[in-house]
C-alpha cells in the first residue's frame, strides 16, 4: 500500500520480502534471525538484482564501447547517484566505492593520515570504536610517531563530550567516531562531536556501518568529513561499502591504490591521476555489488523511516524489558539514545555457552566480544551476549529470545 | 537426550562450577597460558614433574562451560599419569571431540574424557575443549609463548 508516493510499512509484507525469514534451520526449527548488525538478511529485489546483472548485463566499465559495457557503467554510475542522495552528499564525485566500511577507513588512514600526520601529532578516537576504527590509527600513529588519544565514556555506554572537548588540541590532525557502537547499540551526538572538532579546525570521520539501516544521515546537515559504511550492514551485498569524503578534502589526497581506472594517462615517465571519484577505485570494482547497493537503499528508501524509527524504538524497547526482567540477566549498554542492539550477560553462565544453546532453538546471536575489545574492557567483561535486531525483526522473535534465554537457565540449573 | 543435554551433561555442568584443581602451582616447574581469540577463553595450566610423571597439575584463567570443565577433568585425570599418557590421552580426545572413529581399547582409556562426546555435534566448540589440552602440549613440547588455538 502507498501513502503519498510512499509504500507503508508493514511488518507481515516486509518479511514477505526477505526470503530467508521463512526458511527453516536445525532441524525444522524456525529462524530467528537476532544478527543483523553482524550482517542483515537481503531482500529478494536485491537477490534478483545479482542475477540480473551476471544474467544479462555482465561487462567491464568504463572501458568497453560495446553496448553492455554502456549499460554496466549506466548501472553502476546510478548506484552512486542513489548514494549521494541517500546521504545528501553535494556531488557524485565525494562517493567512493569500497569492500566495505574497513576499507573506507583504512584508505582515509593511508592517504589523508599519511599526509598529515606528523610526529608528536594526535589522532583521537572513542572507546566505543569497532576494530576497525581503531587499528588503522594505531598503525599510523606508530609509523609517525604520533599519539592515539580516546573519548572516555560512562557505565552506560555514553561518549563523555567535556572530556572530549578538553582532549582537542593543536596538534589534532582527525577525530574518527563511531556513529553507532555494534558492542552495545549507543549512538553517539555526531552532530555535537563535529562542531566542537571544527571549532578547532580538526575534520572527522564517521563510521557509520552501524548507523545506515537504523536511521538517514545526512552528510551536509552535519557537516562531516568522512563517512564510511558497508552494503552488507543494510541490506546490500557483501564486499562493498562507501567512502564519503568531502570534495575540498579528497582533492588534497595523495591516491590509495594504483592501477587501471585511477588514472587519466600512464607513459613509464609519468602518471596523471582521474578525477574523483576514480582517483581512489583502482581496478575493477565491484560491479555487482555496487548495483545491488543501489538497489537495497530503493528498497529502504520507499518506506517513510518515521515509521520505521518508531517501529524498532518499540521494538528495542519491549526487547530491553523483557530479557532484563529475567532473573540473573544484566543488560551491558544502557545508553539513552541506542539502536537495536541488546547486548547481556547471564550470571555464571559464558557467553558463548548462551550462543550455542539459542542457536540449538533456531536463534541467531552473536557471543564474543565484537571486535570491540576495548569496549569488553570497559565492563570488566570477556564477552557478552548479543541480539541485534532490524525493522523486519517482531516482537515474536523477541519472545523467542526470551524462551530461549529460560532455555539456557535450565540447562545450567539455575 | 538432545544433542545440547548431551553437550552440558550434568558431570560437565558440575565441573563448570566446582573446578578441581583450579589454582596456580607455586614451584610448578612449567606453565603456559592457552588462549582462544575467538571468543577470550584464556587459561594458565601449571604442572610439576617428577621425572617424567605428572607430580601435580593445575589451571587458573576463565572462559565457557566446556573449556573450564574440559581444564578441569584433564587436571583432575593426569594425576600420576606419564607424559607419554598424557600424549596418548590428549590423541583419543582429540578424536572424540571432533568425532573420528575410537577403538574398544582406545574408549577404555577415556574414562571420565567420554563425557565430552557431545562436543562433536557442535563444531565451534570443539576449540573450547581441546584449548586446555593445546595447552599442556605446548607445556610437554616446551613451548614458551602463549599458545593460541587460531
Ligand atoms: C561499527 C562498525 N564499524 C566497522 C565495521 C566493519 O565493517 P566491515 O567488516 O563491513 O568492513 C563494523 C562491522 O562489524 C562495525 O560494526
Amino acid at each position: 500500500m502507498l501513502l503519498g508516493n510512499k509504500r507503508l510499512f508493514s511488518i507481515s509484507e516486509v518479511r514477505d520480502d526477505f526470503p530467508i525469514l521463512s526458511k527453516t534451520i536445525r532441524n525444522g526449527k524456525r529462524l530467528i534471525y537476532l544478527d543483523n548488525a553482524a550482517t542483515t538478511q537481503k531482500p529478494q529485489c536485491v537477490i534478483d538484482s545479482q542475477r540480473h546483472f551476471y544474467e544479462s548485463e555482465n561487462a567491464n566499465i568504463h572501458r568497453g564501447v560495446h553496448a553492455l559495457s554502456e549499460i554496466a557503467t549506466e548501472k553502476y554510475e546510478r548506484s552512486r547517484e542513489l548514494v549521494r542522495s541517500f546521504i545528501n552528499a553535494r556531488s557524485r564525485r565525494e562517493v567512493i566505492f569500497t569492500r566495505g566500511a574497513t576499507e573506507g577507513i583504512n584508505l582515509v588512514a593511508a592517504t589523508f593520515g599519511r599526509a598529515n600526520v606528523q610526529e608528536n601529532d594526535e589522532i583521537v578516537i572513542s572507546h566505543l570504536e569497532h576494530h576497525s576504527n581503531i587499528v588503522p590509527w594505531q598503525l599510523l600513529c606508530q609509523e609517525k610517531s604520533a599519539k592515539l588519544r580516546i573519548i572516555p565514556m560512562n557505565e552506560n555506554g555514553e561518549l563523555l563530550l567535556d572530556e572530549f572537548t578538553k582532549m582537542l588540541t593543536k596538534r589534532t590532525k582527525l577525530v574518527a567516531v563511531t556513529y553507532a557502537s555494534n558492542a552495545l547499540g549507543t549512538v553517539t551526538p555526531v552532530k555535537e562531536i563535529v562542531q566542537i572538532a571544527h571549532a578547532h579546525g580538526v575534520p572527522v570521520l564517521v563510521d557509520a556501518a552501524q548507523a545506515m539501516l537504523h536511521f538517514r544521515v545526512d552528510v551536509q546537515a552535519l557537516d562531516i568529513d568522512f563517512l564510511v559504511f558497508s552494503a552488507h550492514k543494510m541490506c546490500g551485498p557483501t564486499g562493498v561499502g562507501v567512502l564519503y569524503g568531502r570534495e575540498s578534502i579528497l582533492n588534497t589526497m595523495p591516491p590509495y591504490q594504483s592501477g587501471g581506472d585511477m588514472i587519466r594517462s600512464v607513459t613509464f615517465e609519468k602518471t596523471l591521476f582521474n578525477e574523483l571519484p576514480y582517483k581512489f577505485e583502482a581496478g575493477t570494482p565491484n560491479i555487482a555489488g555496487v548495483i545491488g547497493l543501489g538497489v537495497a537503499i530503493e528498497y529502504l528508501t520507499q518506506f517513510d523511516w518515521s515509521t520505521i524509527a518508531m517501529y524498532e524504538k518499540e521494538l528495542l524497547t519491549y526487547a530491553t524489558e523483557q530479557v532484563k526482567a529475567i532473573n540473573g540477566v544484566r543488560i551491558i549498554g544502557t545508553a539513552a539514545e541506542k539502536v537495536g542492539v541488546l547486548s547481556f550477560l547471564i550470571e555464571n553462565i559464558h557467553p558463548h555457552d548462551v550462543g550455542t544453546i539459542l542457536d540449538e532453538e533456531g536463534i541467531a546471536v552473536r557471543a564474543g566480544h565484537h571486535c570491540a575489545q576495548p569496549v569488553m574492557e570497559h565492563f570488566g567483561i570477556p564477552a557478552t551476549t548479543r541480539a541485534s535486531f532490524a525493522f523486519y525483526t517482531t516482537k515474536e522473535e523477541i519472545d523467542y529470545l526470551v524462551r530461549g534465554i529460560h532455555k539456557v537457565k535450565e540447562v545450567f540449573h539455575v | 537426550m538432545s544433542e545440547i543435554q548431551t553437550l552440558y551433561q550434568d558431570l560437565i555442568l558440575d565441573h563448570n562450577k566446582n573446578p578441581r584443581n583450579f589454582r596456580k602451582i607455586e614451584n610448578a616447574d612449567r606453565f603456559l597460558e592457552g588462549y582462544n581469540p575467538l571468543c577470550g577463553d584464556r587459561y594458565t595450566v601449571y604442572v610439576k614433574l617428577n621425572g617424567d610423571i605428572v607430580d601435580d597439575i593445575s589451571f587458573v584463567g576463565s572462559g565457557c562451560a566446556i573449556s573450564k570443565a574440559s581444564a578441569s577433568v584433564m587436571t583432575s585425570m593426569l594425576k600420576g599419569k606419564t607424559i607419554h599418557e598424557a600424549q596418548e590421552l590428549f590423541t583419543i580426545f582429540h578424536k572424540l571431540v571432533t568425532g573420528e572413529h575410537i577403538s574398544n581399547q582406545e574408549r577404555e582409556k577415556l574414562g571420565k574424557l567420554e563425557v565430552f562426546s557431545g562436543v562433536s555435534a557442535f563444531p565451534t566448540r570443539v576449540k573450547c575443549a581441546s584449548l586446555p589440552w593445546h595447552t599442556l602440549k605446548g607445556i610437554i613440547e616446551d613451548k614458551n609463548t602463549v599458545v593460541s588455538t587460531e
